[in-house]
């Protein structure tokens, strides 16, 4: 049992969990997504037959949590959501006594989004099952990030040498800042654009080799990859944002996504607001990756999934 | 405050005696009697007999510490901390007399509560001396009886845990601060700048993707308040934890327009910084957080060149559901009584190097200043008998899980640190001795 009354809570998290992609090395991504390229949802292989998945989560989603759960399902596994609301969650039960509950019903893996930074990092230092960060405050989404890259690397030969472009509410993504981390180790060329509420200057600081650049011009022209991100209105805390100003500066139309590369791809974890971060002839015109990239997350949750339970064939 | 030290002599003979204030750094014998410091004298010169002898040959023989900034939790919070056991950490700690804080449940407003938490009831075994609340309930808008809260014993007034925000009302502090003599402590942030963060705003905090306090949320109010100070002949202002550089600035600012401002710094924003702030670890998560490392840096000069007054440790005890959760959602603060001085030798003396003197300088007269408590932090013949006896090359390991406090929220378990105490003498008794 696992001693709450422990002040100083034991670091180190069970074998197989993956709480952020800033402590996982190139290596261990890269066999990742080899490992992705393998799974095909329509074909199911049990490799995870009677492992039970528990999905937790504390936050709205809806691509990351059916993505996990049809990919915990095609490789055989069963899957049990857990919403905040509707649970002990709103009784007032912390997060550890619900992380105790689910391991002693028998969850064999659990997989967390919440709304605090750092919320599975304290789950997986204090239970013996791997947890899987399904996005965490403003901290990372690792998962989206492997499908990103995933999906960049079924258009383009390497992620070397990429000009990619992140534009948007960058300070309040975790999306920004899980893709940061992975496109840097990979030696990408990544520029920050976004009005300065949004994009502080720290964000330089994430990885070497960052630039920031407050014209979306800037940021797109000569880009391999345009990756747009959502303002996120729930997590301004208060923060004031003129929409209209951000729009007529920042919003990806067909004008500004023209001066990337011919062959740019168009990326945007979701949900889009279409007239907001994008226009709604960007969100579905040739380039753009939007639906691709939801269904990429499949494959590459099975990756994730497999290899956490010691499973990767 | 102890009456139990009747007809009670102790020596202490063979030290090395530090007692900045009055000037004294050399080998003596120390004889305390009836609670009092009854001679200082050259080594084997005392030929009063005693009742009690304490061989204190290769320690430093100093006046006792005081704590400007201690949590104790009482009344209301005992799940914390109580003042039995608050008191036991502090004597552990080499405290002999501590401040407490008045955000308590309820808050400590009022000279009833002030003349309750000094009752021998509560169990203290070092000197308690209450700071009240500055305001009703701590709400920053209604000033309390300071004149009333004086008489009962209360040595200053705060809002700690959160600042006197409006300057309208710290205006009016500041001018019955000067009236009275009395000083105001200041929890010198402005909370509009700082909702919902956690820590320092810094690369680790973006990288955390925790969002982060500026560092002119605090020198934004001490330099407002040392202004207001300076704008009422007397008026007292004391600025609790300091922990920035440009609030240093603005402290040092005050002190050389001869404003009566004074301040103190924390071993924890002393010795860590924001980058030390790992794995959510909520033992790094305090308020005002861990600063950035120039920050640390403008502490260490402030530190030794006199514009800090005290060492206060701001412990903060805190329970393992307040501090074992999401990090944003935990308490802010950490413990801090048994770790100041092993902290303020291994870092300011060891490393900084820093005298001992100073040091002892900073835990002793300079606190004893700040909220004036006369006949302590000296071993002036006829000071109170409390003094702290410690082994300034002692190598030891903190182990958080036989602190006497009743919780063990810190970030320095398991440290090697050198300097401990040895005993702790309150009234002429030893109230705390190591095995």
């Amino acid at each position: 049992m696992p001693s709450a009354g422990r002040q100083v809570a034991s670091r180190g998290s069970a074998r197989g969990s993956l709480l952020g992609i800033e402590g996982v090395s190139t290596a261990e991504i890269a066999k990742l997504l080899q490992l992705a390229r393998k799974m095909n949802p329509q074909r199911p292989r049990p490799l995870l037959r009677g492992k039970r998945v528990l999905l937790l989560f504390y936050e709205a989603s809806t691509r990351t949590r059916v993505s996990f759960e049809i990919a915990a399902k095609a490789l055989g596994a069963t899957t049990t959501l857990v919403l905040s609301s509707g649970s002990s969650i709103e009784k007032g039960e912390s997060l550890l006594d619900t992380a105790y509950t689910l391991r002693a019903v028998g969850a064999d893996l659990m997989v967390v989004r919440h709304p605090n930074a750092g919320a599975p990092h304290l789950m997986a230092a204090h239970v013996d099952i791997p947890v899987i960060n399904a996005g965490d405050g403003m901290h990372e989404h690792p998962t989206q990030a492997l499908l990103d890259a995933y999906t960049i690397l079924r258009h383009k030969r390497k992620l070397e040498g990429l000009q990619v472009a992140i534009i948007g509410d960058i300070y309040h993504s975790r999306v920004a800042r899980s893709a940061i981390h992975l496109l840097s180790k990979f030696g990408a060329k990544v520029v920050l654009c976004g009005p300065q509420e949004l994009l502080p200057e720290l964000a330089t600081t994430l990885a070497p080799g960052l630039r920031i650049t407050r014209s979306c011009e800037d940021a797109v022209r000569g880009a391999d990859v345009v990756m747009v991100l959502r303002v996120q209105r729930e997590r301004l805390a208060g923060l004031k944002v003129n929409l209209q100003d951000y729009i007529s500066r920042y919003q990806m139309t067909m004008t500004r996504l023209r001066l990337a590369k011919n062959d740019a791809l168009l990326m945007h974890p979701g949900p889009i607001i279409r007239g907001l971060e994008l226009t709604w002839d960007v969100a579905d015109c040739p380039q753009s990756a939007i639906v691709e990239e939801v269904r990429n997350g499949v494959p590459v949750r099975m990756a994730v999934l497999a290899r956490a339970l010691g499973k990767a064939k | 405050m102890k009456q139990s030290s009747q007809s009670h002599s102790l020596l202490i003979h063979g030290g090395r005696v530090i007692d900045p204030a009055a000037k004294v750094d050399a080998l003596m014998d120390v004889l305390v009697r009836d609670g009092q410091v009854a001679e200082v004298a050259l080594p084997n010169k005392i030929r009063a007999g005693a009742d009690e002898k304490l061989d204190a040959r290769g320690l430093i023989v100093a006046p006792g510490f005081i704590d400007l900034h201690v949590h104790l939790r009482e009344p209301g919070q005992g799940y914390k901390e109580t003042i039995a056991s608050g008191t036991a950490a502090a004597a552990a700690g080499g405290f002999t007399s501590v401040c407490c804080m008045p955000n308590t449940t309820p808050v400590l407003d009022s000279p009833e509560w002030v003349t309750w938490l000094r009752q021998p009831q509560r169990g203290a075994i070092v000197n308690v001396f209450p700071i009240a609340a500055a305001t009703q309930a701590g709400k920053g808008a209604v000033l309390t009886d300071f004149r009333a809260l004086q008489r009962t014993g209360a040595v200053a007034v705060s809002d700690d845990g959160k600042p006197i925000l409006s300057e309208t009302t710290m205006r009016e502090a500041m001018r019955a601060s000067a009236e009275i003599n009395f000083p105001v402590v200041q929890h010198a942030e402005d909370t509009r700048l700082t909702q919902g963060c956690s820590m320092n705003e810094s690369p680790t905090s973006f990288r955390l993707g925790l969002r982060g306090m500026t560092d002119l949320a605090e020198a934004a109010i001490v330099d407002r308040d040392v202004q207001l100070a300076q704008q009422f002949n007397g008026a007292r202002l004391h600025v609790a934890h300091v922990s920035t550089a440009e609030a240093l600035k603005a402290v040092r600012r005050g002190k050389h327009n001869r404003a009566r401002v004074t301040c103190e710094v924390t071993p924890h924003h002393f010795t860590l910084t924001d980058a030390d702030v790992r794995d959510y670890d909520t033992n790094f998560k305090m308020n005002p957080p861990l600063r950035s490392a120039s920050d640390r840096e403008a502490m260490l000069a402030a530190l030794a060149d006199g514009t800090v007054d005290a060492i206060a440790t701001d412990h903060a005890p805190h329970a393992p559901h307040e501090k074992i959760i999401e990090f944003e959602r935990a308490m802010f603060g950490i413990t801090g009584l048994e770790t100041a001085l092993g902290l303020a030798i291994t870092v300011l003396h060891l490393r900084q190097k820093i005298s001992l003197a100073r040091i002892v300088e900073l835990f002793t007269a300079g606190p004893a200043r700040v909220v004036d408590l006369r006949g302590r932090g000296t071993l002036m013949r006829g000071s109170h008998g409390d003094l702290t006896i410690f082994d300034p090359k002692k190598r030891w390991t903190f182990d958080a899980s036989k602190s006497k406090s009743k919780s063990h929220n810190t970030p320095f378990d398991g440290w090697a640190l050198t300097g401990k105490v040895v005993a702790t003498v309150v009234g002429g008794r030893v109230v705390y001795r190591t095995g």
